[in-house]
This record gives C-alpha cells, sequence and structure tokens, in this order.
C-alpha cells in the first residue's frame, strides 16, 4: 500500500521544472505579444495573457488528476480511450465549428475544444500499448499495416477537418515504430522522395534526371561487386526518374493552392512580400530585428504593432526573439533539446515497454511541434499552423502537452513499482 | 521484460534531434546577429516620419508693410483602410461634394494606399475647418494637416513678386529637398529667393502599428527636429508707389520702373496688365492660370524686365553724352535743321534753326542728333572703329545685358555689334549713314524698361548707377543679414560727371518748355525728363518718358513705356510725372490729369481678369 504524499514521490523533477519554465516563459511572451497599455495587467481576464492564465490555472488541476490516477490506468484503457478520441474526432466533423477554414473545434458556451490536441495522447497510448503487447512482431506485415493504422486513423480524420499540419503530427509517430525496430530505410526512402520532390520544384526536370543517374552511377561503381545491388539501383534509379514526371502533376492537383505558394516562397520561385510571403517575411523581421541582445522586455515594435500575424499563438516565438534576442532564442532552442533528450533518457530506463514506447511518443511529438513551429517563423519550412508547446496561446494546446507529457511523468514514478 | 535490441536507435533520434537545434541555432545567428538587414526592415516597417512643414517667409515692401503673407488652411486627409461605417450622406453635406465625388477621390486615394494617407480634399479654408472640426471625430480614416497658403492683402505686384505651386518632377530630381506635394517658388521673387523664403523642413518619428496608426514619439522623440520658418524678405518697393502705378496703367499695355538712383532701389515695378495675385493661390490656381495664360494682353508676362522696345527720341540723351566726352559736341556746337525737308532724318518738331544741344534736347532734334552721331563714328579713321567707341560707352551703362540681381527673367535687350553689320551689310560697306537710325535710339537697338529707368539714374548721378534691385534686408530667426550686391555695389561708366551737366540742362528745358512741358511740369520739383515715340511696325507708336527728379539731390528716376498709345509727351510724361508727384510729395495735386491717365484704354480688348 502506497502511503499519503505519494502523489508525487519518484517524479521526475527536472522534467517538471523544465515544463513550469516553458509555461511561464510562455505566458510573460503573450503577454509582450498582445500588451496594450489600457490593458497593461498581466491578470487582466479580458486579454488573452489574462485567459492563458486561466488554461495554466487548470492545467495545474489536470496535473493533480493525472497525478492522482493509478497509472495503470492509462495503460489498461489504451484502446478505450483512443477510441473515444477517434470518436470525437468524428463527431467533430459532423458537428464542430468551423474557424479559418478547418472545422476541429467544439464550441461549448464561450469555450472552443480542439478535440485533435487530445487524441495526440491517446494515439500515442494506443500505439504504446499495441507495440508493447507480447504478441507484437515487426517481422510480421500485418503487425506493421496495424501499427501504421494506428497512427493513419487519427491524422485522416484530422485531414479531413482541414487541417494538415495537426495531421502531418502524427506521422512523426513514425518516429516511435523506427525505435521499436522498424527498418530505417523507409526514413532514407522518405527523405530521398522529398529531395526529389524539392528539386524538380527547383530546377528542370533533366537536370534532376542527370543528377539521379549520376548518383546511381556513382553507386554502382561502388557496389560493382554485387549484381543484386547493381539491379536494384537500376531499379531504385527507374523508379526516381518516374517520380519526377509526377512531381509537377501532384503538385499542381494534389496540393491547394495555399500550400503551393507556401512552398514556392520557402523554395524562393515566388517573392510574394504582401501575400504568402507576408507572415515569414514579417516573422523575420521581427526575430531578426532583435538582434543579439533583444529590444527588451514589452519594447518589441514588430510584435506589438501587429506587423507580425497570429503573434500570441502560431508565431509567438517571435515575440521572444524580438524581445529577448539571440540570446532568448538560444535559451528557448536549448530548453527544448534539455527536454526533448531528458524525456528520451527517462523513456530509456522505463522497465515497461509501453511506457518507454508512450515516452517516445512523447518526445516525438513535441519534437514534431518544435522543428515545424520555429523552422516556420525563421523561413526554413513552409507556413504550416501549429503551435509551439507550452508557449502558445490556447487553452486546448496547453490542455494536450500538459496531458501527454504528465502522463509520462506518472507512469515514470511508478517504474520502480514493476517488475 | 524483454530484450531490447534497439536500444542504441535512442542516439540516433537524439542525434537528430540535436541537429535539428543546431541547424535552428545557425540560423538564428545568422538573422539576429549576422545580417543587419532585419533591423532596418523593422524601422522602416514601425516609425514614420512626419515632415513638419515650416511657414514660408514672409515679404515686405521698403516701409515694412506685408506684401505677403501666409494663411492657414487644411488638407483633409484619408486612410482608406480606416474609413468605414461612413455616413456618406452627412458627409458629402458637410464637405458640399457629391456622393460620385466622394467615390471618386476614395478611390484615388485607395489607388494610391489602404494604408498610408493621402489628400482628400485639399486646401480647407479655415471658415470651413471649423465648421468641419466638430464633426470630423464621426468619420474615422478621416484627419486633417494643416498647410499654409500664400495671401497678399495688397492686390500688386503680382509679377514680381511671383507664385508658388506644387513641385513637379523635374524639381524632385533637381534638389532632393523637396518631396511630392511640395511647393516651391515657381516665378519673381518666390523663385529668386526659393532657400531663403522656404525654411528648414523638421521631422518627428513616430512608431507606427501595421495600421500605420500613430503610436506615439520615437525614442522619446530624440530624432524630432522643429521646422524653422523661412527668412522674411525687406523689399525696396515702396506699396503705395507700386500701388498708384498700376492704378495709372490700369487697362493699358506697358510699364512703370521706378528706382533710388543712389542706392539702385526698384521702388515700382509696374507691369500692365497685371492680375490680382490672390487668383494664383490654393485651389483656384490651376483654373485662373489657366485663364490668365491665355489672355492676349498677357498679364502674366513682366513687361517691365521681360518686354525689350527701341528706346527711341529718350536714347538722344546718351548719344549726346558720348559726343561730349568725346569732345565732339559742345556747349556752342550749332546744326542746322530743315524740319520736314532734313537728310537723312527729317524732323517733326517747330523749333528755332540752328540750335546748340540744350535746345536741341528739348526739342528732340533728329537732324541735330544725326550729326552728332556722325560726328562721334566719323571721328575715328574707320566707321568700324568709331562705332565700337561708341558702343562700348552704351554699354557700360548696363544695355545689351542682364543685371544678374534678383529680377526673374530678366532680359538682356540688343545693342548691335560691328560683327552684325558687317554680316548684313558687308565688311567695310557701311558707316554713319548706314546705321543712322542708332542716332534716335531706332534700329536694332532693344531696351527693357528697367534698362531705360538705369539710364536715367545715371544721368542722374552723374555717371553711376547701382545694380537694380528688389530685396534691401533678409531677416533671418537667427538675427538679420543685410543683402549684399555680389557685384560691387557702385558702377561706374565711361562718361566723366562733368559730361552729364549740359544733358541733365537739357532735360530740364524738355519739362519746363519742351517736349513735356504741358503734360510733366509740376511746380514746385525740377523734374528732368526726355520724351520719346518710338515707331512700331505692329500698330500705334510706342509713348515713352524718361525722367529723374528733383534736379539738384536726385530722389527717384524713372522709365514709362505706354504700348501702342502715340507720342511720348501725351501720355508716358505723365504718369512719369504723377508717379514722381506720388512719391515726392505723396500727394496728387493734379487730380485731372490723373483721372484722364486712369480712365484712358488702350487695350485691344479688356482683360477678363483685371476686370
Amino acid at each position: 500500500m502506497r502511503k499519503r504524499g505519494a502523489i508525487v514521490k519518484n517524479i521526475d523533477p527536472t522534467l517538471v521544472i523544465l515544463y513550469f519554465i516553458l509555461v511561464l516563459f510562455g505566458w510573460i511572451s503573450i503577454y509582450a505579444a498582445t500588451y496594450t497599455p489600457e490593458h497593461s495587467s498581466i491578470l487582466d481576464i479580458s486579454m488573452s495573457y489574462g485567459k492563458q492564465l486561466v488554461w495554466i490555472a487548470t492545467a495545474l488541476l489536470i496535473i493533480s488528476v493525472i497525478l492522482l490516477t493509478d497509472p495503470k490506468f492509462f495503460s489498461t484503457f489504451s484502446f478505450p480511450i483512443y477510441i473515444f478520441f477517434l470518436g470525437l474526432l468524428l463527431a467533430v466533423l459532423l458537428f464542430g465549428k468551423e474557424v479559418a477554414g478547418s472545422k476541429s473545434w467544439f464550441q461549448i458556451g464561450g469555450f472552443a475544444i480542439q478535440p485533435s490536441e487530445f487524441a495526440k495522447f491517446a494515439t500515442c497510448l494506443a500505439l504504446a500499448k499495441y507495440l508493447s503487447a507480447s504478441t507484437f512482431d515487426l517481422k510480421k506485415t500485418t503487425s506493421k499495416i496495424k501499427a501504421i493504422l494506428i497512427i493513419i486513423l487519427p491524422a485522416i480524420l484530422v485531414l479531413l477537418q482541414n487541417d494538415t499540419g495537426s495531421a502531418l503530427v502524427y506521422i512523426v509517430l513514425m518516429l516511435v515504430i523506427y525505435r521499436e525496430g522498424l527498418s530505417g530505410n523507409i526514413f532514407i526512402l522518405a527523405g530521398i522522395t522529398v529531395a526529389i520532390f524539392l528539386l524538380t520544384l527547383l530546377i528542370q526536370q533533366i537536370y534532376v534526371l542527370g543528377l539521379i543517374w549520376l548518383i546511381i552511377l556513382f553507386l554502382i561503381w561502388i557496389f560493382r561487386k554485387s549484381k543484386r545491388t547493381i539491379f536494384l539501383l537500376i531499379f531504385g534509379g527507374l523508379l526516381a526518374s518516374g517520380f519526377t514526371f509526377t512531381v509537377d502533376y501532384s503538385f499542381n492537383n494534389v496540393l491547394e493552392q495555399h500550400q503551393k505558394t507556401r512552398i514556392n516562397v520557402l523554395l524562393g520561385i515566388e517573392q510574394d512580400l504582401r501575400g504568402a510571403g507576408y507572415n515569414v517575411h514579417q516573422s523575420k523581421i521581427a526575430i531578426g530585428s532583435g538582434g543579439f541582445s533583444g529590444k527588451g522586455f514589452l519594447q518589441g515594435t514588430q510584435t506589438k504593432f501587429n506587423f507580425v500575424p497570429e503573434q500570441s499563438t502560431d508565431f509567438i516565438f517571435c515575440t521572444i526573439g524580438e524581445e529577448w534576442g539571440f540570446i532568448g532564442t538560444t535559451t528557448i532552442i536549448l530548453l527544448f533539446l534539455f527536454l526533448l533528450i531528458r524525456i528520451i533518457i527517462v523513456a530509456e530506463r522505463q522497465r515497461s515497454a509501453f511506457s518507454r514506447i508512450y515516452g517516445y511518443g512523447v518526445a516525438s511529438i513535441l519534437f514534431f511541434h518544435f522543428t515545424i513551429n520555429i523552422g516556420m517563423t525563421i523561413g526554413l519550412i513552409p507556413v504550416i499552423g501549429i503551435p509551439l508547446p507550452f508557449f502558445s496561446y490556447g487553452g486546448s494546446s496547453l490542455w494536450a502537452f500538459t496531458i501527454l507529457l504528465f502522463i509520462f511523468i506518472k507512469m515514470d514514478s511508478y517504474r520502480l513499482d514493476l517488475l | 521484460m524483454r530484450k531490447d535490441p534497439f536500444s542504441a536507435r535512442q542516439y540516433i533520434i537524439m542525434g537528430i534531434i540535436v541537429l535539428v537545434g543546431m541547424t535552428f541555432w545557425f540560423r538564428l545567428l545568422f538573422l539576429q546577429v549576422v545580417d543587419d538587414t532585419y533591423k532596418q526592415y523593422a524601422n522602416r516597417n514601425a516609425t514614420r516620419e512626419i515632415t513638419q512643414y515650416p511657414a514660408r517667409g514672409l515679404i515686405y515692401d521698403r516701409n515694412h508693410r506685408m506684401l505677403v503673407v501666409n494663411e492657414a488652411v487644411y488638407d483633409l486627409m484619408i486612410i482608406p483602410r480606416q474609413a468605414i461605417n461612413i455616413d456618406t450622406s452627412e458627409f458629402c453635406m458637410l464637405l458640399n461634394i457629391t456622393p460620385q465625388e466622394y467615390t471618386e477621390y476614395y478611390s484615388k486615394a485607395a489607388k494610391f494606399s489602404r494604408y498610408k494617407p493621402s489628400v482628400f480634399i485639399s486646401q480647407i479654408s479655415k471658415q470651413d475647418y471649423a465648421y468641419l472640426e466638430e464633426k470630423l471625430f464621426k468619420f474615422s480614416g478621416f484627419f486633417v494637416q494643416p498647410r499654409t497658403l500664400r495671401k497678399y492683402p495688397f492686390h500688386v505686384a503680382a509679377q514680381t513678386l511671383g507664385y508658388i505651386g506644387e513641385v513637379n518632377a523635374g524639381h524632385l530630381k533637381k534638389d532632393p529637398w523637396y518631396r511630392q506635394g511640395d511647393y516651391i517658388g515657381i516665378s519673381g521673387l518666390e523663385s529668386i529667393y526659393e532657400n531663403d523664403l522656404r525654411g528648414k523642413k523638421g521631422v518627428k518619428v513616430v512608431l507606427v502599428d501595421v495600421h500605420n496608426r500613430e503610436k506615439g514619439a520615437y525614442q522619446n522623440g530624440a530624432y524630432d527636429t522643429s521646422a524653422i520658418r523661412g527668412n522674411d524678405l525687406i523689399t525696396t518697393l515702396d506699396l503705395e508707389l507700386q500701388e498708384y502705378g498700376e492704378f495709372l496703367l490700369k487697362n493699358k499695355k506697358g510699364s512703370v520702373v521706378a528706382i533710388e538712383p543712389s542706392s539702385g532701389e526698384i521702388l515700382s515695378f509696374v507691369s500692365s496688365p497685371g492680375y490680382d495675385p490672390n487668383l494664383l493661390v490654393g485651389r483656384i490656381r490651376n483654373q485662373n492660370y489657366k485663364i490668365l495664360r491665355d489672355d492676349i494682353n498677357k498679364p502674366l508676362y513682366n513687361r517691365a524686365s521681360m518686354a525689350t522696345y527701341p528706346p527711341g527720341s529718350s536714347f538722344k540723351l546718351l548719344n549726346a553724352l558720348i559726343a561730349i566726352e568725346e569732345k565732339v559736341l559742345f556747349p556752342y556746337t550749332q546744326y542746322s535743321c530743315q524740319g520736314p525737308e532734313s537728310k537723312p532724318i527729317r524732323c517733326t518738331h517747330h523749333h528755332e534753326t540752328p540750335l546748340g544741344p540744350v535746345a536741341a534736347i528739348r526739342e528732340s532734334c533728329n537732324p541735330f542728333f544725326w550729326n552728332t552721331f556722325k560726328s562721334i563714328i566719323n571721328k575715328y579713321d574707320t566707321p568700324e572703329e568709331g562705332f565700337n567707341h561708341w558702343r562700348n560707352y552704351v554699354v557700360s551703362f548696363g544695355l545689351g545685358s542682364t543685371f544678374n540681381t534678383d529680377l526673374f527673367n530678366e532680359q538682356p535687350g540688343n545693342v548691335p555689334q560691328d560683327s552684325y553689320y558687317n554680316k548684313y551689310f558687308g565688311e567695310g560697306h557701311w558707316n554713319a549713314l548706314t546705321i543712322r537710325s542708332l542716332a534716335i535710339g531706332q534700329g536694332e537697338l532693344l531696351l527693357t524698361p528697367l534698362q531705360m529707368a538705369n539710364i536715367v539714374a545715371t544721368i542722374a548721378n552723374k555717371g553711376f548707377y547701382v545694380k537694380p534691385h528688389f530685396v534691401k534686408r533678409i531677416y533671418q530667426s537667427q538675427g538679420e543679414i543685410e543683402y549684399v550686391d555680389p557685384s560691387s555695389p557702385k558702377i561706374v561708366t565711361s562718361i566723366s560727371p562733368e559730361s552729364f551737366n549740359l544733358v541733365i540742362e537739357g532735360m530740364d528745358q524738355v519739362v519746363q518748355t519742351g517736349t513735356a512741358r504741358y503734360y510733366a511740369k509740376l511746380p514746385g520739383i525740377r523734374i528732368c525728363g526726355k520724351t520719346g515715340t518710338v515707331q512700331n511696325p505692329h500698330g500705334d507708336d510706342h509713348s515713352v518718358f524718361i525722367a529723374f527728379a528733383p534736379k539738384e539731390n536726385p530722389q527717384i528716376a524713372i522709365a514709362v513705356v505706354v504700348e501702342n498709345s502715340g507720342y511720348g509727351s501725351t501720355w508716358a510724361a505723365p504718369v512719369a510725372s504723377l508717379m514722381i508727384e506720388k512719391y515726392l510729395t505723396d500727394t496728387i495735386t493734379r487730380k485731372s490729369m490723373e483721372s484722364r491717365i486712369h480712365e484712358a484704354i488702350f487695350l485691344k480688348k479688356p482683360s477678363e481678369i483685371n476686370e
């Protein structure tokens, strides 16, 4: 029997401290981004920073509930939770409210809830449950397919809500399967595919073809002793060449116009500083103008005077860049790297495969958000509207990331109780 | 627990995470520390420089009466993006415009920029503004920007003062000081003294948000500068004399130039027909400018310094002076005159014969001056040499060239050169007889009324002149500076002072008993003058009179040209005489003469603008 006060026993202090630093830093940044002299109190509930405080307070409540819950609950009810959230994703498609072209919100009174945010931890649980089952064997194709289905199913539902960004998040869970034994070739293949895709958009197809076959010839020369490899290489080359012919078609017919322009702007093919390129351009100006040490707290002109759109949500990193400068952005990156590495270290010390896999799920999702969000604000990645964990304004995302992380912290605190 | 064969993959995943972090770090290092351009972008984004327009310098007459002042007007500005939910019908009523005009102005502004302010209606008067100001708060996106317009309390000296207008592409290219929408002096003193009058612009740097709304001073106004108002000009003009000259020349074509001989200060500079300078101000400017420009009597044209005429008989004074200086004419010299039978130039006046130089000036005897001119030319071995000596005297009076002081678009006139005659008649094929019309101020000689006035000022000074000019002093906000003519103040002619006495005596006689005795004589003041009747191939003769007064201690030198009016004695002489009376006594005793002159009409068609 566990004693009273054991709720916080064995929980990893590093993760908890990092969580609170990030959340507080985020809250201050939201204050700085939307500050107006008329509403100068950080507690002003009519402003987004006042509301964020409410979300933080409720997140504390959620943390308490999670810490009070027996972690066995999560492993036992992984699939029911997963199915419940799949149901919610389906329901939001039918009864949801459309905001900015995406039908991904439930309106409950004055609040709006975004089920796709919560479906992430549910998917992590289900994936952990499935991969840790003794019947699971990655060598079997059906196991592979089932594992991938667990990821793909919610992704498709989110995609149907017209929220491409959130749908892409699920794909990153492939990283978890990789950790559990999936061949790394699939990532190399994906990397090559993306590279060929971008190259074909950037330069003429004939040069791409030339490049592909130059590399293949070089590889054939290296592996000239193995006939099988040579055949494989030639086959791969033919496939890649064929793929280049489909790039233009898929780019023009599969992607939507705003997605195409975002990619074009990133690649420098289009320069549209008033339209599609405006966000990123302004975002870079805000960050770049911060300089080494920043303009100082509440002194940012670009974010405060609304030059950067979505500055308290998806582009919150701009406020940090402008007001805290290179020192601030370096700190944020280090904090995230520290958090991610720490989660992996903690995951690796788990005795149960379930909690380890879940830990990797947490790390993967946070990593994806970190990469896409910051990459987008500094113009390295096309604009994909997903929040920066713990920083961006919004109840749903803060709650979802809190749940995601604290379930793992709770599991970790029980690691010694398991055989 | 299962054995975990893939445990090492944690390091690959960690590696990927660190790689992404490092990529971001390098990118941020470049964005924030290495590359400076984003800071400039940010400043361009969030700051706006608001120009503080200085008040343009004022222009005064010689007695510190204001000729040109500033009047506040207001430009109604619009920021199209912010102009939403406008009750257009009320707004149109307030501004007295039609809804179509509203739409037109709005789309013009929106086409320029939806975020930046542009002029919606320019130059709203103070009265209309007072009315508009009370209601303006109801119309978001509209605000008012004060500007100043020129105003002329006395409706005189329009061509001399000149006018201002918006800068054009040429000005913008030539001088980066100007910005689109700025005003610049286009003609007259406004143009010549542009650099003094315009003052110094100030700037206010303000922070703006993405909607271009002001958000307060940038760095507490550390980069702000205040506008410094333009310098004031104290001109040499005498307001009353100027007004009186314009009054006398009403409905006539012509000029009056009056100079203070000792200083070269221009007292009045009348060009008729003129116009009310207030017509070329503000919103009515363009429309009025077209009317004035197309007027057949050319009211925009400043005849006093831009029109050139043969000087006619008034030029005989100069020929007499040259002959005396060349020692070919003496007080006792006598020539005979056969009246209309005279050869090669006939005489139209009835007088005694033979006659000496004083009488010849008094009677304006053509044969006498033909003989005088011939004696100058023939004094030398060749006619060319004689002519060049004669010409050197003439140009020493400032003829044939511009004075280059502060006169706008001044014309040089013409004093022909020997090369001209060599080309026209062939070298060695011309002599005094060929160029005889110079003897009586006709032919190729062309003078501006200003140059005629300068001749008479030089005679009054007995041999020197000061270049005629308009500005006495320039008042700066930091104190006063005296206007200094860049050239030497006194220009001495080639005629020695003693040579003038005989000519001045003749001029005195002209008014006392000679050609101008009926119309120019002024009881109590000895006026010295000379009439001229200038033959004009295009129509009736021009009436010319040049004079100075008083005979001892001259205060005023004057030249009057009345186009197409006939004898110099009939029209130009009384104008000059009245002007002298006005200036020296400040009262007019000869009311009937005044009204005869004022009421006479010599314009082909009365100017539409000038009533």
